[in-house]
């Protein structure tokens, strides 16, 4: 199989995916009690001639799979209705937050691979206490809750020493970065103590492996040896758990925006679901959901880039 | 100043197991190998032949513990620090080893793997080390070496990988060559073949080698002098040839009866009865009394010393007799 | 058996059944009314009398953590409950029937897949509205393609193996094979398997309760306790915050290590 009959299967199978999920999706929120209407017409009562025009005016009164699929066909343009709360086009809202949650969940992947790897790979290559401690740091990380993180990063760090703004979302660029450090850091703490984790036990495991005696035998450097062999094959689990982890930390950038007061595509989730904001329930989940799983593919791709024996150029 | 290029004077590894407790795999070794000369070490799985090679590079078990002397060119292996030991292991000696699919980084080209060491260790260009790769790869009988270059180790089988594996060591140049059963995972058909190559390039290049094989037929058709290893311990050392003719020691004996032979078809094969013991389980005394067809009770005392007899060197206390 | 758990896993045992009995005995062991404002008491600091002090209200933080214990872990318990029931029944059927039932089931898991388990939650309590029923549905279904994988991979394996074809010739029905002895040989993956997602559980329900969309006040719950504690802990006084904060990290890091000690006999036993 070469590398474009490979692409072409996964990205099918992306958007089958997909399809699936976006009825999914649609379709729940249609079996609320009391059905699309009560979203609509909230604590109102309507006269028959309201709830008609509300009806015809959101397309209610046409059978469900054609709404579905008018619905998606317009999500597809980036049309994703309007917001009942906002009076806004939903497309509008998400993407003045989609910056908001990108530099969020970014700025934490960036933690996390830095730290989660630099945390592996010293339990790994200095056995002993300081991996015994990193360890015990390692599974701490990985049992607190974002939400407790962020707690204690506000009440140390932004009111106790005063290094960090408490909330917002700041304004240009480096101040905004300013701005995420502590929510990113407690995104990404969990993540963190898991990655390295990964990174201790693949690290360890490539150590022990044949072909790292032969680069030994060889007499090349340790450090070479760790960088070009142990590094290298060691990676392919560990580019795995990063990709999981990014589609998670969309996921976790819910709660982490909701302590932090930032305005992001989680938040206005929140919000939407409090106030009943169908049409923007649906607009966020969709773009959750397919961020969450155009990570999954990438990872997908990276191991056959890393990897040549899962390469699709190969006649395996 | 000694006329050998290697020299193992009582050497013994013992690896940790446990709570202060260590288990010796190579005990009381010694043996030497010439410049340019080949000498096979043989025994079953477990003798510690496989062991007294890495000693060599110092390649142990993390937490072994080495004594007695290892003397390369009159200078003291145990005693290098690590960035001699490093150069020792760069351009002095040089290992292959058995697997060689495990042994070759699965990730990295076959360029990648033969001109690593040479652009590391040696210093050579890219390109330098690109086109002697190439040409050793044809030394060792792989023709369209660009293209074997570009691809990755699951692209060839065991027997080319072998090849590679050869063509890396001579890359370095080494003055001695730790094989480590190169042959036994391959195809039979083809394991004649690689031998043929390893043997013909050292000679031609004048390495000397030490072959670890559980073989002895296959120690005998390439080496000069052989040493029969048992429970960590040097048992027999003679030319290769006095050895295939006139066994010492019983177990020596042994192995070369339990050779199938073209020649001759026995029924059945003759078999050293019983299982062969690692260094640690050894028993007082010698420790192949317990599966020796000619022990007597004094066999089981003492542990009998390597000796000179006949120009042989044996451990057993009835090596006189015929 | 126990033993092999080592001492940290016994530790875990130890501390997780002092909690689990400290919250069935809360309104034996606990100084106060858990609901009852004290005006008097309100963002008070530790005193003799309480303990912990006071929240927002005066209500007394000691009382409101044993009783939140209560909500805090019953909620993941159902959760994991009911995922590896469905997980697991749709596993063994996939892997006993193979073929076309096999491969529906594994689509649906795909699909299931590609959607995060806190945002399913979030859309069953946007469809039910805000309460502990939604997010433990939505969690539920959320986690079940999670237990459904592991064990239908090993479900597969253990199919093949000579014994099911034994029972199988000796004329025992599928359902029999699998109940009596399928499924207690994949007890032990489980078990483990549970373990180990019931302290993501833990941490997800009390992540929904803390964005005000799980347990709903005035009802104690530890992830709620994080969040109506941080105005206090704005104003200096982080008592609540802090001690639900830790008390979740402490349970979490027990049934993890707990979950790690049967994985790893799981693995070693193989």
């Amino acid at each position: 199989m070469r590398w474009p009959i490979f692409l072409a299967r996964r990205l099918a199978a992306l958007a089958a995916v997909l399809l699936v999920a976006s009825f999914l999706v649609y379709g729940l929120l249609y079996t609320v009690p009391g059905g699309p209407m009560s979203f609509l017409l909230g604590n109102r009562s309507g006269t028959p001639e309201q709830i008609a025009a509300i009806r015809h005016q959101y397309h209610l009164d046409q059978p469900f799979l054609v709404r579905y699929f008018s619905w998606l066909g317009d999500a597809l343009h980036g049309d994703f209705g309007q917001s009942l709360v906002y009076r806004q086009d939903v497309s509008d809202l998400m993407s003045t937050r989609l910056t908001t949650t990108g530099l969020l969940v970014l700025y934490a992947t960036g933690i996390i691979v830095v730290a989660g790897v630099a945390l592996g790979l010293l339990g790994a290559l200095r056995r002993g206490p300081v991996d015994t401690v990193v360890s015990a740091v390692n599974s701490v990380f990985l049992a607190t809750p974002p939400f407790v993180v962020g707690v204690v990063l506000v009440v140390v760090f932004a009111l106790g020493l005063g290094w960090f703004p408490v909330f917002g979302p700041g304004t240009g660029f480096g101040d905004r970065l300013y701005h995420l450090t502590l929510p990113a850091i407690a995104l990404s703490l969990g993540s963190v103590g898991f990655l390295a984790r990964i990174t201790r036990a693949s690290v360890g495991e490539e150590l022990g492996r044949e072909h790292v005696e032969t680069a030994r035998s060889r007499g090349l450097p340790e450090s070479h040896i760790v960088r070009r062999h142990v590094l290298r094959n060691a990676s392919i689990p560990v580019v795995t758990v990063t990709g999981l982890t990014v589609a998670g930390l969309i996921a976790g950038s819910v709660v982490v925006e909701n302590i932090f007061a930032l305005d992001g595509l989680g938040s206005l989730l929140v919000r939407a679901i409090l106030q009943r904001d169908f049409a923007v329930v649906q607009g966020v989940v969709l773009v959750l959901v397919t961020a969450f799983v155009i990570v999954n593919l990438v990872v997908d791709l990276c191991y056959s880039l890393i990897d040549p024996r899962l390469s699709p150029g190969e006649a395996a | 100043m000694s006329e050998d290029l290697l020299v193992l004077d009582r050497l013994r590894l013992e690896v940790p197991a446990g709570r202060r407790q260590w288990r010796t795999l190579v005990d009381d070794v010694s043996l030497t190998v010439a410049p340019g000369e080949a000498v096979g070490l043989v025994g079953e799985s477990g003798s510690g032949k496989s062991m007294t090679a890495r000693s060599v590079l110092r390649l142990t078990p993390p937490g072994a513990r080495l004594g007695g002397r290892i003397s390369f060119d009159d200078t003291s292996v145990l005693e290098l620090g690590t960035r001699e030991l490093r150069a020792l292991r760069a351009r002095r000696i040089a290992m292959i080893f058995q697997e060689p699919r495990a042994h070759i980084n699965p990730v990295r080209s076959i360029g990648d793997f033969l001109t690593e060491a040479q652009i590391t260790n040696l210093s050579a260009s890219p390109k330098q080390a690109h086109a002697k790769a190439v040409r050793l790869l044809a030394d060792v009988g792989i023709t369209d070496g660009e293209r074997r270059m570009r691809q990755h180790p699951h692209e060839l089988s065991g027997g080319l990988l072998q090849r590679v594996m050869i063509a890396s060591v001579l890359a370095a140049e080494p003055d001695l060559v730790l094989a480590d059963e190169p042959t036994t995972a391959l195809d039979v058909t083809t394991q004649s073949e690689v031998m043929a190559v390893l043997d013909e390039l050292r000679r031609d290049r004048g390495m000397a080698m030490l072959l670890i094989t559980h073989d002895i037929g296959l120690a005998a058709a390439t080496c000069d002098r052989i040493g029969v290893m048992y429970a960590g311990r040097i048992v027999e050392v003679q030319s290769a040839e006095a050895l295939t003719e006139s066994p010492r020691h019983p177990y020596s004996r042994g192995l070369l009866s339990s050779r199938p032979s073209l020649d001759r078809v026995v029924h059945p094969l003759p078999v050293v009865p019983g299982r062969a013991v690692a260094a640690f389980e050894a028993e007082e005394g010698c420790a192949f009394a317990p599966r020796c067809a000619v022990s007597t009770p004094e066999c089981s005392a003492v542990r009998p010393p390597l000796r000179a007899v006949d120009g042989a060197h044996v451990a057993c206390i009835r090596a006189e007799e015929p | 058996m126990r033993t092999r758990l080592g001492p940290t896993g016994l530790a875990a045992v130890a501390l997780l059944a002092v909690i689990a009995v400290v919250s069935t005995c809360a309104p034996l062991l606990a100084p106060y009314d858990p609901d009852r404002p004290d005006l008097l008491n309100a963002l008070a600091g530790s005193t003799g009398s309480h303990l912990l002090g006071g929240d927002a209200l005066g209500r007394d933080i000691l009382s409101r953590l044993m009783f939140g214990a209560r909500t805090t872990l019953l909620g993941p318990l159902i959760t994991i409950a009911l995922s590896t029931v469905v997980g697991t029944a749709l596993a063994i059927t996939a892997a006993w029937s193979g073929g076309r039932v096999d491969a529906v089931i594994s689509r649906l898991l795909d699909v299931l897949f590609a959607v995060p388990g806190i945002v399913f939650a979030l859309v069953t309590v946007a469809v039910l509205g805000p309460g502990m029923t939604g997010v433990v549905i939505g969690l539920s279904v959320a986690y079940m393609p999670y237990v459904a994988r592991v064990v239908r991979s090993a479900a597969l394996r253990e199919r093949n193996l000579p014994y099911v074809a034994a029972a199988w010739l000796q004329g025992r029905s599928a359902v029999a094979i699998c109940w009596r002895h399928l499924l207690p040989n994949l007890r032990p993956l489980i078990v483990a398997q549970s373990v180990s997602a019931f302290g993501f559980a833990i941490i997800d329900l009390a992540a929904i309760s803390f964005l005000g969309l799980g347990v709903q006040p005035p009802s104690a719950d530890w992830g709620l306790m994080v969040k109506s504690g941080l105005d206090g802990a704005m104003r200096g006084r982080p008592m609540e915050a802090i001690s639900a904060g830790v008390l979740i990290v402490v349970v979490v890091v027990a049934v993890t290590a707990l979950g790690d000690r049967l994985g790893s006999r799981q693995g070693g036993a193989r």
